[in-house]
């Protein structure tokens, strides 16, 4: 039995329906990740998916007892609420000393337990939402742009600990992205969405599919396959890499 | 016995609202529901005038009304409206027609700067075990969902992905805000209600590294400022409530001073 499923959604963001006829299932242990443009509404369906927008059409059935993990675009902290990383890994549920910090050394920010959220870098911030999603010990792992704001080698190291996550705990992980270059290497399966689902499958279907090409231009193809076979050394920097905004 | 004091009374009294006060404060502050505050405790004028004309207790009268616009206001918030005009609106529109609701009323004579500033020195003892119910009240209900709505201040979506509904927990924090309207009107009065519930809060943050330890720190620092100020206007014979008030502002500009310090020197 999947996960988490999805049929026939349809959608809303600020009065505009954003998607429609979207069916999804995420199967233990995979990493999908959903591509699509500015404004295709990946981000209203991750928000779907989590009960936080009831969609206008269909249905979405969870496991019993599914525990996810989200990881936000990101966390605007009022300056007002002092908050440590350490009581922020509390939330919602309070975790034990170790767990804390073993969670904080796999997601890649070890030390940083006494820290203020409010002092930490971008990168560092990313990483501690991961920690805290992952104390929870999820079957599912949602990701919403988690590398928004975090540069190339960053977002890059950043998917590296994602993978290594998904091979220690053996959840699912759902992501979305916009830097298809990074993230695709990294996924079972691709999903690309504009509205609806225009095509999904493996990264190689994907990025030979008519639709996906028509969307992202054909530039990232062999960046694709690069970064494939490369996307566990750092020294691939000096290719080109296409950027995924200017074919928007 | 030592409750015939008035100024004992006038002083539980104090530590009371300071308690409540200090805690929602802190939800106040964090999710910016300052306006919030002015409106629902504004409104408390209203309940007054119509515990008048109905002869209900005040305490009544000004707890439903407080409630009354407490949930609209949430129900406005759900529908994600330009909050900030429509509290001002509220909350002033709210107060003038306690004031002209309050002169309409025929062979009604009360002193109105009773409930606008509040008249602390003529606690009764049923006043206080209101003002300790209600305040224990807000203070276990708080301590119980705690994590809940510090989930929900912090990323309404962070909650909806762990299993919390934010608008619940948005819901109990505007019920707790129509009590502590009612709690406190005796103390400080309508006027000054919301100022109770941010400057000790806003004082606290200045010395606290978590939430709990700023909300903690706020009730302390409310509870110093509610006995200094009885202190102060006992001296100087001033109104209670504005002197209250005045010692939380004066603690909050030194807390704001000696973190400003702290911060030069790293």
């Amino acid at each position: 039995m999947s996960l988490l499923s999805a049929t026939g959604i349809a959608a809303a963001h600020d009065g505009q329906v954003v998607l429609h006829d979207v069916s999804l299932a995420l199967e233990p242990g995979e990493i999908v990740t959903i591509v699509g443009p500015n404004g295709s509404g990946k981000s209203t369906l991750l928000r779907v998916l989590i009960s936080a927008l009831k969609p206008l059409r269909g249905k979405v059935t969870r496991a019993p007892g599914l525990r996810i993990g989200y990881v936000p675009q990101r966390l605007h902290i009022d300056p007002t609420l002092p908050i440590t990383v350490r009581r922020f890994l509390n939330l919602p549920h309070g975790v034990a000393d170790p767990d804390a910090t073993t969670a904080l050394e796999h997601a890649g920010v070890p030390g940083v337990a006494g820290q203020q959220m409010a002092s930490l870098s971008g990168g560092q911030f990313q990483r501690v939402l991961l920690a805290r999603a992952i104390l929870g010990r999820p079957q599912v792992l949602m990701l919403d742009e988690a590398t928004q704001g975090l540069d190339q080698p960053g977002s890059a190291a950043f998917y590296r600990q994602i993978e290594a996550v998904r091979a220690e705990l053996g959840c699912a992980v759902l992501m979305v992205s916009h830097e298809l270059h990074v993230v695709m290497s990294a996924s079972d399966r691709v999903i690309c969405l504009n509205g609806h689902i225009c095509c999904e499958g493996t990264p190689e279907v994907v990025s030979a599919a008519p639709a996906y090409r028509e969307l992202f231009g054909t530039g990232t193809g062999g960046a694709l396959a690069l970064y494939r076979h490369t996307h566990d050394h750092d020294h691939d920097h000096d290719h080109p890499h296409p950027e995924i905004e200017a074919a928007e | 016995m030592m409750l015939d004091d008035f100024l004992v009374r006038a002083a539980l009294a104090g530590l009371g609202t300071a308690l409540a006060a200090g805690l929602l404060g802190c939800f106040v502050v964090w999710r910016r529901m300052a306006y919030f505050g002015d409106a629902t405790a504004h409104a408390a004028i209203l309940g007054v005038a119509l515990s008048l004309a109905f002869h209900l207790s005040v305490l009544t009268g000004v707890a439903a009304v407080a409630l009354v616009m407490a949930l609209i206001i949430f129900a406005l918030s759900e529908r994600g409206h330009g909050m900030d005009t429509v509290l001002g609106v509220l909350a002033h529109g709210g107060l003038a027609a306690g004031l002209v609701a309050v002169a309409l009323i025929p062979g009604a004579r009360i002193n109105l700067d009773a409930y606008l500033f509040g008249d602390v020195l003529t606690v009764t003892r049923l006043d206080l075990a209101v003002i300790w119910g209600g305040a224990l009240l807000v203070a276990v209900v708080l301590w119980s969902r705690w994590s809940a709505m510090l989930t929900a201040t912090l990323s309404p979506d962070l909650a909806y992905a762990a299993g919390i509904d934010p608008r619940r927990e948005q819901l109990v924090l505007t019920l707790m805000l129509a009590a502590v309207v009612a709690v406190a009107l005796k103390v400080v009065g309508a006027l000054l209600i919301t100022a109770l519930l941010i400057i000790p809060a806003a004082a606290a943050r200045n010395f606290a590294r978590t939430p709990e330890r700023m909300a903690a720190l706020a009730s302390a620092l409310g509870a110093l400022a509610a006995l200094g100020g009885l202190r102060l206007a006992m001296w100087f014979d001033t109104p209670v409530g504005p002197t209250v008030v005045c010692v939380a502002a004066g603690l909050f500009a030194l807390g704001t001073l000696a973190g400003q310090v702290r911060t030069m020197r790293g």
